[in-house]
């Protein structure tokens, strides 16, 4: 089978996601086709779907305005793979505590922007994500982070609320949630395709 | 709201963490990644930086006028006071920038230190130094500066700029110099396929820049950095302009703040930028802004009144 996957591209780093996809398929043998979505009426047609990292003030404005939203929602409560990085993070939570971003709630948590500081606080580090044998080279920009206590599950897969799968300085930084991966970071900023192949094609 | 987490405490605790890097070509040319697809707002006021967040920009840029003001001021063009660029920083919850003059190493260093997260070396202020422009490896705060050509832009690359900007001619509101820049620099890297490698080192002399970066935009058949565009675009339907023209984003200097109905023209050029190629869309929201910024023709500038030949 070919999976169709798509990028939410109404902003953000959409290109790196496009390739980070179709390079952790070919990883997996798999030959998977992927969209650029800017408008609605694409993500149904989706198996698989990327939110990428940007603003999220204003990747939460446009997915609203262009009809986007209600089609993510019904991707992920069909039970279809989501991966959200970054601003994706922020837009996917249930709360990122900023009347200037209107969440999807999605993903059972708090977020908070900026977390890290602003981009001279930005960096890049060698993180432990559970579930790869080796460390994952993260980049942090202008990164959020996820709330103390949001994710108290870890670790145990219970009842679908969300479990840790990394964190930073003790901050929770990447999480799963059913069928939502999330991170703080952007996992396709290095070319290294596995947290794109742990989210869609391992799971 | 989210708390800024100031760089002093944290940043110290941060450092005994394994392995943390920051201010790489990788941070920096990842911020700029991250502004793609997105609309940077020429800002003066707290209370202008506000309306263009509100209407979806990826960033602003903090200046003490917009360039229009500054080229009927005339007189030197200097950094904005960091007082108020910081007063910027604090009412905005997306990333600001500030312009500093070509070469002025201090000004750049003073915007970071204030906290800016992009800083833009400008030919739309006056340039402090004639012969070099700032070594912007150096710093953490990523740059972007502009280019007409690409010989300027892997020049500015070289030295460390993370974004590309056309350089267009700033405060025109004419959108023919930013197209003219665009293309030259598109059709540069064009005509580098089918180049052999002595060629292509060949070429990179003739136009002085950097040989290891000319091989690197051939084999991408891009700029290696995020490319905007800059420099005249007024309305929705330049932006569109631009965008059609693959660019990866753009920044509205006067178009916006010299509008008769900002936040419309503000909010309207974020969705253009998105609609790019659907031209019922550009229609519906072009529809209504009001008065755009009145304008001058490049064709009417006579040579010493344009910006764009400033540091090359």
């Amino acid at each position: 089978m070919t999976p169709t996957a798509g990028v939410v591209a109404v902003q953000g780093n959409v290109a790196e996601h496009v390739r980070a996809i179709e390079r952790a398929g070919a990883a997996n043998g798999v030959d998977v086709t992927v969209h650029e979505i800017r408008g609605s009426g694409t993500v149904p047609d989706c198996d698989l779907l990327a939110l990428p990292g940007g603003e999220s003030t204003t990747i939460s404005r446009l997915i609203h305005e262009a009809g986007i939203a209600p089609e993510i929602r019904a991707h992920v409560e069909a039970g279809k793979p989501l991966l959200a990085t970054c601003a994706g993070l922020i837009v996917a939570s249930r709360d990122a505590a900023d009347p200037r971003v209107e969440t999807l709630d999605l993903l059972d948590v708090r977020v908070e922007r900026n977390a890290f500081g602003r981009q001279r606080d930005s960096f890049e580090a060698d993180l432990d994500v559970a579930g790869l044998d080796e460390s994952f080279p993260a980049v942090f920009i202008r990164a959020p982070a996820i709330g103390e206590g949001e994710t108290d599950g870890e670790g145990d897969g219970d009842a679908g609320g969300p479990e840790t799968l990394a964190r930073w300085d003790g901050r929770p930084v990447a999480v799963r949630q059913g069928p939502i991966v999330a991170t703080a970071f952007h996992p396709e900023l290095t070319g290294d395709p596995r947290l794109h192949a742990l989210a869609f094609f391992e799971s | 709201m989210s708390e800024e987490t100031g760089a002093g405490a944290d940043a110290d605790s941060d450092l005994d963490l394994e392995g943390l890097r920051r201010g790489t070509d990788l941070v920096k040319r990842g911020f700029a990644r991250m502004q793609k697809g997105g609309v940077i707002m020429d800002v003066v006021t707290p209370e202008q930086a506000r309306i263009a967040e509100d209407a979806g920009a990826v960033a602003v840029m903090a200046l003490e006028a917009v360039p229009a003001d500054i080229r009927k001021r005339g007189g030197v063009a200097r950094m904005a006071d960091p007082g108020q660029v910081r007063e910027i920083v604090e009412e905005v919850s997306i990333p600001v920038m500030g312009k500093s003059r070509i070469g002025h190493r201090k000004e750049a260093e003073i915007l970071e230190a204030v906290g800016v997260d992009m800083i833009d070396e400008s030919e739309v202020l006056t340039p402090a130094d004639d012969a070099y422009h700032i070594d912007k490896r150096e710093f953490t705060a990523p740059f972007v500066c502009g280019a007409r050509d690409l010989g300027e832009a892997l020049r500015r690359i070289g030295e460390g700029a993370a974004m590309i900007r056309t350089k267009g001619e700033a405060g025109t509101g004419d959108v023919n110099q930013a197209v003219h820049h665009q293309r030259t620099i598109r059709g540069a890297i064009a005509e580098l396929e089918g180049k052999s490698h002595e060629e292509r080192e060949a070429y990179a002399r003739e136009i002085e820049a950097p040989a290891e970066l000319v091989h690197e935009a051939s084999e991408m058949g891009r700029l290696p950095v995020v490319n905007f565009a800059a420099g005249g675009i007024a309305t929705p339907a330049d932006a569109a302009l631009m965008m059609h023209h693959q660019c990866d984003g753009i920044f509205v200097g006067s178009g916006i703040f010299g509008a008769e109905n900002p936040k419309a023209m503000a909010d309207a050029i974020v969705r253009a930028v998105n609609s790019w190629d659907d031209p019922e869309a550009l229609a519906e929201i072009s529809a209504g802004l009001g008065k755009g910024m009145r304008g001058d023709a490049n064709v009417d500038l006579p040579e010493e009144e344009k910006l764009q030949g400033r540091g090359v």
